[in-house]
């Protein structure tokens, strides 16, 4: 095989393992955000899960117990959201912004008060993480050209999540465009008051989508300390529940775009690690905080409408209150 | 809307205490959840913050940023704008603030360099500040989202150019030179011993002059110009606005560009004041908690005075803190600064219709027992 084959498969292999938490954040965030809710807590939600991840993985063992105590976590993060925002229709922005701000500080917290080192929960191992899986026949054909090195090496050999990520974007598809739910949820979004006029409850529809949020962004934080690493580590979502938002908004707030823009994010993250030092031709070393700050860049780019048009969901980030 | 309306000073007093109250007495469980007593630990941070001179001068030291960042935070939400860029506009000033300085600082001394550098530092910041405020006046882009942006793109730039351009030649970390000590602000210690008092030593240093200063100047703006009439007028209504023939774009890009110079103002206390260098992260949060204590203020200067005090207060109490009590760390302040923005932001009106309701019940029987 040649040398390219190798670079190119190992740079999307990375590709996939450092999308899979924009990708769920992404789903997390469309849900929320196609039903009228700002939601820039994503990065604060997936914190939240990862600790609790780590923190029962450490504490029972098993890998599944702490991705339900992430979703847990996470899920709880979002009714405070959820609770502020629609009951209490208190400013979406600030509230996201508290969660996330409580989240970078009661991880840190807790894990010094409950582990006693530095904010780090202690080193999983064996059935507290989750392993990466062959799939069927991966060594099978392992030895077919081109084709074999794609199916053994990039396509198997992840870990589950990494495979319920991906699930994730048709199922979000279907439940969003296919679903009775997905269209009053849209229409929520677009257009809370004639939901309310169709005696449909506006609150309940959105209390489902921060909930739906929730849950991924739990299964997102949970990927970070239980499948990619190995534990807790402070400050670990490091901006990802950003460049998830970026995502969701890059891909104009459908499903499947914005899952290229988590690959395209993804990506850049992935080569910014393989070109660190190498010289391209032309253009010679590319700076890698140009490679970080690219995702940002692109969005606000996108934003300013040089790059066709990002039109958001109509009512959002205005709660709804059924007197007027 | 109901016709019940509250007195001011229950509006602007009493909920907001009332907010802060809810906030400190869920950081007390989380306290308790860490199996620590919080009363012991309300007691180490006032006596952390307040207690002897060195405390003092610290809190006020960080207090001195918090008013920058909770100006600009409140000047723009007068314009219903959410900055929440100025942490990336702070860290962005700081750099005019140093490059301005370490042009300068082996020409002339610190009084003479100052209004350079704050003029720098402001056109640093604002310019950091406009871009967002074109897309969202001219483009249609949201400023809550191109802000948080900036802020990744202004701290990728930064660890860019202290790495690779600023670093001081011979050095390991990414750090500049330091400024020549004639061009740094005198502490404030030192201006105390020119009066002939003793008091001890702290990074605190005049910017805090500025700092109020800073809150005059932001208050006349907004009460006392046309200005500010305008910046008020968008935030409250903006189609009224428009209609009353106020340029409503170039209104918000201004709003912005002062909004991106006062969070910059940070830089001057920090780079040419405590630091005396541009270093990595040196803005440290304080952008964001510029969002609670301007929350916590209700975007009036005297109210980000007060708020800033107590966040100052909190930051340096909490160093004592976790000095003196191993399991709790300064996170915890970073836990309150949470609860403070969920309670004083996002839940802001949520004891407002119990507060509401017993006001009523009260003063209505006092006024049927008068008629």
């Amino acid at each position: 095989m040649s040398d390219f084959m190798l670079i190119a498969i190992s740079t999307l292999d990375a590709t996939i393992r450092v999308s899979t938490p924009l990708i769920l954040c992404a789903m997390a965030g469309l849900f929320s955000e196609r039903s009228g809710i700002v939601d820039i807590g994503l990065e604060g939600k997936m914190l939240a899960g990862a600790f609790a991840a780590a923190a029962m993985a450490a504490v029972t063992g098993s890998a599944w117990m702490g991705l339900g105590a992430a979703i847990g976590v996470s899920i709880c993060m979002a009714l405070l959201h959820g609770f502020a925002c629609i009951t209490h229709k208190g400013n979406q922005v600030v509230s996201g912004l508290a969660i996330n701000i409580l989240a970078s500080g009661l991880t840190v917290t807790l894990g010094i008060a409950w582990f006693h080192q530095g904010g780090q929960t202690p080193l999983l191992s064996g059935d507290a993480r989750f392993f990466s899986i062959d799939l069927p026949g991966a060594l099978a054909v392992a030895d077919v050209p081109v084709l074999g090195a794609i199916y053994t090496q990039l396509i198997s050999g992840h870990n589950a999540l990494v495979y319920i990520a991906f699930v994730t974007v048709p199922v979000t598809w279907w439940l969003v465009y296919q679903t009775r739910f997905g269209l009053r949820l849209r229409a929520v979004g677009e257009n809370p008051q004639a939901v309310d006029t169709a005696g449909i409850s506006v609150f309940w529809l959105r209390y489902r989508a921060v909930i739906c949020a929730g849950i991924l962004c739990g299964i997102a934080g949970a990927y970070l300390s239980i499948a990619q690493n190995a534990s807790f580590i402070r400050e670990m979502s490091a901006g990802k529940g950003y460049i998830a938002l970026a995502a969701l908004i890059f891909g104009k707030w459908r499903p499947k775009t914005a899952l290229l823009a988590c690959l395209l994010f993804g990506f850049l993250e992935a080569l910014t690690v393989r070109l660190e030092g190498v010289p391209l031709p032309l253009i010679g070393e590319v700076p890698a905080q140009l490679m970080q700050a690219t995702p940002y860049i692109l969005t606000v780019v996108l934003l300013a409408g040089f790059i066709g048009k990002a039109i958001a969901p109509k009512a959002i980030g205005i709660p709804y209150s059924k007197e007027r | 809307m109901s016709n019940k309306t509250l007195p001011t000073w229950i509006d602007v007093g009493v909920i907001p205490l009332i907010n802060v109250c809810l906030a400190f007495l869920v950081s007390g469980f989380v306290i308790l959840l860490i199996g620590e007593s919080p009363l012991e630990a309300v007691q180490y941070m006032i006596t952390g913050a307040f207690g002897y001179a060195e405390g003092i001068g610290y809190t006020l030291y960080y207090s001195t940023n918090f008013i920058f960042t909770g100006l600009a935070v409140a000047v723009a939400f007068h314009a219903g704008l959410f900055n929440i860029g100025g942490e990336g506009q702070a860290y962005i000033g700081g750099l005019g603030v140093g490059l301005m300085c370490m042009s300068l600082d082996s020409f002339m001394p610190w009084w003479a360099l100052i209004p350079f550098a704050i003029a720098a530092g402001a056109a640093f910041g604002a310019a950091w500040a406009f871009i967002p405020a074109y897309l969202q006046a001219y483009r249609g882009s949201h400023v809550v989202i191109t802000t948080i942006m900036f802020n990744f793109i202004a701290s990728a730039l930064m660890v860019y150019l202290l790495v690779n351009v600023l670093i001081e030649p011979g050095t390991m970390s990414p750090q500049s030179r330091v400024i020549a000590d004639a061009a740094i602000l005198p502490s404030m210690k030192d201006v105390f011993a020119v009066f002939g008092v003793n008091i001890a030593n702290s990074p605190l240093n005049i910017a805090l002059f500025l700092a109020l200063i800073c809150c005059v100047l932001v208050w006349l703006l907004l009460w006392h110009t046309r200005l500010g009439y305008a910046i008020r007028m968008i935030g409250f209504n903006e189609q009224a606005a428009v209609y009353s023939g106020i340029n409503t774009r170039r209104t918000i890009v201004i709003t912005m560009c002062i909004s991106g110079a006062l969070a910059a103002m940070v830089g001057i206390n920090e780079v040419m004041g405590a630091q005396g260098r541009v270093l990595l992260d040196y803005v440290a949060g304080a952008g964001f908690t510029g969002i609670a204590v301007s929350l916590m203020g209700r975007n009036h200067p005297v109210g980000i005075i007060i708020a800033s005090l107590l966040f100052g207060a909190l930051y340096q109490g909490g160093a004592e803190l976790s000095f003196e009590v191993p399991s709790i760390t300064r996170d915890l302040v970073v836990v309150i600064q949470g609860l403070v923005i969920l309670f004083c932001g996002a839940l802001s009106l949520m004891i407002k219709p119990t507060i509401e309701k017993l006001f009523m019940k009260f003063f209505a029987a006092k006024e049927s027992a008068n008629v």
